[in-house]
Order: structure tokens, then sequence, then C-alpha cells
């Protein structure tokens, strides 16, 4: 399914069935909401882990706080596995002072984030 | 950086991001969704939604809403006494009296809110009045409301309630507007028929001259449309044109249906028209510029031998020189009890010695543009030929003299004339 709103396309690539998805600038804006359009649409893809990356992603106010918090409920719902990397340290801070490291697991950068990826769900092959 | 400094940040940053959803009133939805982010992206609330209270309905119809289950009903009803209370808690209010709200909401709405937990209840309060209603669940961190996460929420939702409020006044004060535009609109029909009307019934009086208010009034449209006027002073000129005899009706109808040239006596009488039809007209509220003015000028000349007041050259409105060219093209172009139609050649040939003295040249000039365009095909209409009706066969014969007169217009050979002003 494409994206029908005829924004520029969320940045994903997918390894297995873990999907890596570039948070990028969006995220403060009402355009985040196509970030979790696309982690959705991901899942039903029979995606079984998401990887948010935030490389780009300088600050993360309450409009990207929210639109994560859509991201965890979709990854419960479908009993994903839903991985933050590459978060710096003042969001990282943030994301802890909120709560929302309790429901998601941190990673240092893609290669930690793919690597906590359970097993079963991981066709590369888990080395841990 | 200290974690309360930093969560102190993050909300207030929220805050701030809030007001600025606002003042955009761009589009609704997208504000009030942008807002629902910012209140619950706030404190990491994990499920809640914001809901519009209709009054007269007695309905909170939820606009946005996050992990309520699969699909919460949409309008929910709210007892006015409900509604009351709400209000007179407004948004500062306690956490028990939140959570107690919360209860009670949950309480009337079981269906709707099977398995959900609801914590709070913030109302969205203006004016005393409830505008809306926001209802919150859990927190990330797993962690209770507290009266500091309520004083945020508290703020975050005065914001929104007034968001909503002055939404919806907007599109009140946009809905008055369409509804006097309309109203406006049926009052300047109202006033064109009455306007058409007269011009009938100063012709029915005048029994030598039928259909006259109405062609001064067509020829003067064409005249100001070729000057370049706008579309609403070109309706302007029309109603002046048809107006501009209005006068006649209290000079004495003997006078006016004279079958010979008037004498001395009956001249003064006629003269009254322009002044009497300024009287006539000036109290009225006209819905466009200068009217009484245009029917008291139209016998004006640009030398000052005109009446009623004499003026001179510019003293005297751009309109009323086209009301007075397009009377007398009229006038000579009509078979009057005294002498019959002139020709063509003859009228040019009378234009051509009065302009300066009694016409504007302009005016002359756009009047022969006009006619010149019609001859040539150039104009998608010939407005102008079907007023002269049939009694005009040869019409296109004038043209060399309508492009002789424009040209001498034009290259100022008749300025000297034309400077008297
Ligand atoms: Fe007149």
């Amino acid at each position: 399914m494409a994206d029908t709103t005829g924004e520029t396309p969320v940045q994903a690539r997918c390894i297995g069935d873990t999907a890596i998805i570039y948070a990028s600038d969006y995220l403060n804006k009402l355009s985040g909401e196509r970030i979790e359009r696309e982690c959705k649409r991901q899942l039903e893809s029979g995606c079984r882990a998401l990887v948010i990356n935030f490389r780009d992603t300088e600050l993360v106010n309450s409009i990207g706080v929210s639109i994560l918090m859509g991201v965890i409920d979709a990854a419960e719902q479908n009993t994903a596995q839903l991985i933050f990397s590459d978060v710096n340290s003042h969001t990282a801070k943030l994301f802890e002072m909120l709560g929302l490291t309790r429901l998601v697991s941190v990673a240092k950068d893609e290669n930690e984030a793919l690597a906590l990826v359970a097993p079963q769900t991981n066709v590369a092959g888990s080395t841990s | 950086m200290e974690t309360n400094t930093q969560r102190l940040l993050h909300t207030f940053a929220a805050l701030a991001d809030l007001g600025q959803e606002i003042a955009d009133t761009g589009d609704f939805e997208e504000m009030l969704r942008a807002s629902f982010h910012l209140l619950l992206g706030s404190l990491a609330i994990r499920r809640g939604a914001v809901g519009e209270y209709d009054r007269e309905r007695g309905e909170l119809r939820l606009i946005a809403a996050r992990g309520l289950g699969e699909s919460p009903e949409l309008v929910l009803p709210l007892a006015s006494e409900r509604a009351r209370h709400l209000a007179s808690l407004g948004s500062s209010l306690t956490l028990d009296e939140a959570r107690s709200e919360a209860g009670n909401f949950l309480e009337d709405h079981k269906d709707a809110f099977a398995s959900v937990e609801i914590d709070l209840l913030v109302p969205l309060v203006v004016r005393e009045r409830l505008i809306g209603a926001v209802l919150l669940g859990e927190k990330a961190t797993g962690e209770k409301f507290t009266e500091e996460d309520l004083q945020i929420v508290g703020a975050l939702a005065r914001h929104i309630g007034v968001g909503i409020h002055s939404h919806r006044l907007l599109e009140e004060v946009e809905h008055k507007a369409e509804e006097n535009r309309r109203l406006y609109e049926g009052l300047r029909a109202i006033y064109k028929e009455t306007v058409h009307a007269f011009a009938a019934a100063i012709d029915i009086k005048d029994r030598y001259t039928q259909g006259h208010s109405v062609r001064v009034g067509k020829y003067s449209e064409i005249i100001a449309r070729e000057l370049g006027w706008s579309d609403d002073a070109v309706e302007g000129i029309a109603i002046a044109g048809y107006l501009h005899d209005i006068g006649k009706l209290i000079v004495d109808l003997n006078v006016i249906n004279s079958p010979e040239r008037f004498n001395a006596k009956e001249s003064k009488e006629m003269s009254r028209h322009p002044a009497a039809g300024y009287e006539i007209l000036a109290p009225i509220s006209h819905p466009y510029a200068d009217i009484p003015l245009m029917a008291r000028y139209h016998h004006e000349r640009l030398d000052g031998n005109g009446y009623p007041d004499g003026l001179k050259g510019d003293e005297i409105p751009p309109g009323a020189k086209i009301v007075t060219l397009a009377d007398s093209f009229d006038a000579m172009t009509t078979d009057r009890p005294y002498r019959k139609r002139l020709a063509l050649v003859d009228v040019l040939a009378d234009f051509r010695a009065n302009t300066g003295t009694q016409f504007e040249p302009a005016v002359v000039c756009a009047f022969c543009r006009a006619f010149l365009k019609e001859i040539e095909g150039t104009s998608k209409e010939k407005r102008l030929m079907k007023l002269l009706g049939k009694n005009y066969e040869d019409v296109e014969s004038v043209s060399p003299l309508l492009t002789q007169l424009i040209s001498d217009l034009d290259g100022g050979a008749m300025a000297a004339t034309a400077s008297s002003h």
C-alpha cells in the first residue's frame, strides 16, 4: 500500500521481518503522523520488529512524543518488538523521564538494535 | 540537565507550540489534532480524547481520540445539569474533582468505554460556558497523575478550549457575513427593480420620449465600460442614467407633453428638473456613489453655460459628463414632437461642434470608440446598434467619421476648445 497522502515518503528499509524506520525531523509536526502510518503499514505487512532510528533527529517535542506513543500502541497490539536506536543524550533523558523507556528498548545504534531483536524473528541470524 | 528542569522545559515548549497551533486558524481539524498530540505528548499520556460540547443537542462529540479501544462512540450524551456542573468546576479543578468526574463519566457511558481506564476528566470552559472536555488515561510511566500534572493539563486545556471557541466564533462570523451579503444582494435587486419602475414612470409621463431613461442608462453604461470603469461603477452609471430625468415627475405634465418647442416660461419650468431630481434622490441612500449629483448635473456644460449651477470643466462630476452625452445622443436619435430624428452624420457633426464646450472630449472619444468597435465587429455585442434600432440602416457608413473624430480628439486637434476647463 502506497502512502496516499502525496507526501515525501518516510525513509525505511527491511531486514528480514524487521523494519528500520528513520524518524528524521518529521516527528515534531503534524507531518510526524506519517511515521506512525509507515510503522502501521510495516506491521500490517507482517513485520515482527520495528527499529526507529533517531540519527537525524535533533530534538523530540510533545507532538513527537505523542506520535511515538501511537507507534508503541500499534506495536503492542501486533505483539511486535519496538526498539529505538541512535537516540541522542538529551532525547534519551526525555524518554526516560516520560517513561517511554519502560515500554521500548533503546539501542546505541542499528547493529545493537538488530542484535536486540528476538532471535526467532531475525532472519539474518542472531549472533547474540 | 536536572530532570525537573527538563520536564519543565518540555511542557513549557508544549504550551508555546500549542499557542502557535491555535493562533494559526487555517484548518480546525489540524489545529485540534496537533493540540491533542501536544496534550498527550507533554506528559506521555497513552490514551485520551478531546470532545466538543454541543449545548443544543446535549452531546459531547469526540474530535480526537487515542487508545480508547477499537471504535469509541463519537457522540456521547451529556445532560445539561452535568454540563453546568463541569462549567462551574472549570479547567482548574482539583485532582480529586477531575478523578471523580472521570468516574461519573465512565459510569454514564459504560458501553462506550467497556475496558478502558480513564483517570481524569478536565472540562474546557470559556466565559463560564462548557466548550468541551478532555478525557485522559494512563501515563507511560505507569504512575498516577499528580497535582502538578493536572496543572499542566489544565493550562493546555484552557488553550484548547479557547481555540475551539474562537474557531466556532469565526465560523459564526463568516456565516453572518454570508447572510449579510445575501441580504445586501437582495436589497440591491429590490433597489434595481425600483429604479426600473421609476424609469418607466418617468418615460410614461413624457410620452414623446418613451424608453429614453432606459436607453440613456444603457448608453452611459457602454461609455463608462469603454472608459475602463469598474463593474460596480458601471452599474452605478446605468442607474444614474435610468434616474437622470426623475425630476420630470414633478414638472408640469402639460409642459413636458407640449407638441411645440418650449416658450421661455415653459423652458424655465422644464429646467427645474435636474435640481428637482436631485432633491428626490438625495435623501435616498443609494448603493452606488453620486447618483443624485449625476441627475443634478446632466444639463451642465464644460463652458459653464449649463444649468442648474453653471459648473465648469472638472467641477462637473465625470459620471454627469457621461450621462450628458448619452442623454444628447438619445435625444438626437429619436423623433421629437417638433422635429424628426437626426441622421448619424449630423449627430456626429453636433458632437464635433460641441466637444470641449458642452461635451467632455474623453467621453465623446470613448463613445466613438465603442461605436466603431461595434461597426467593425471587434466587440462581442452590438448593444449600441440594437438601441438605435431599425431606424438607422446604413450605420457602417459613419465609420470613417468616427475614426476621424477619434483621431482629432486623441491628437489634440480639438484641444483648443477642450481647454476651456
Ligand atoms: Fe434631462
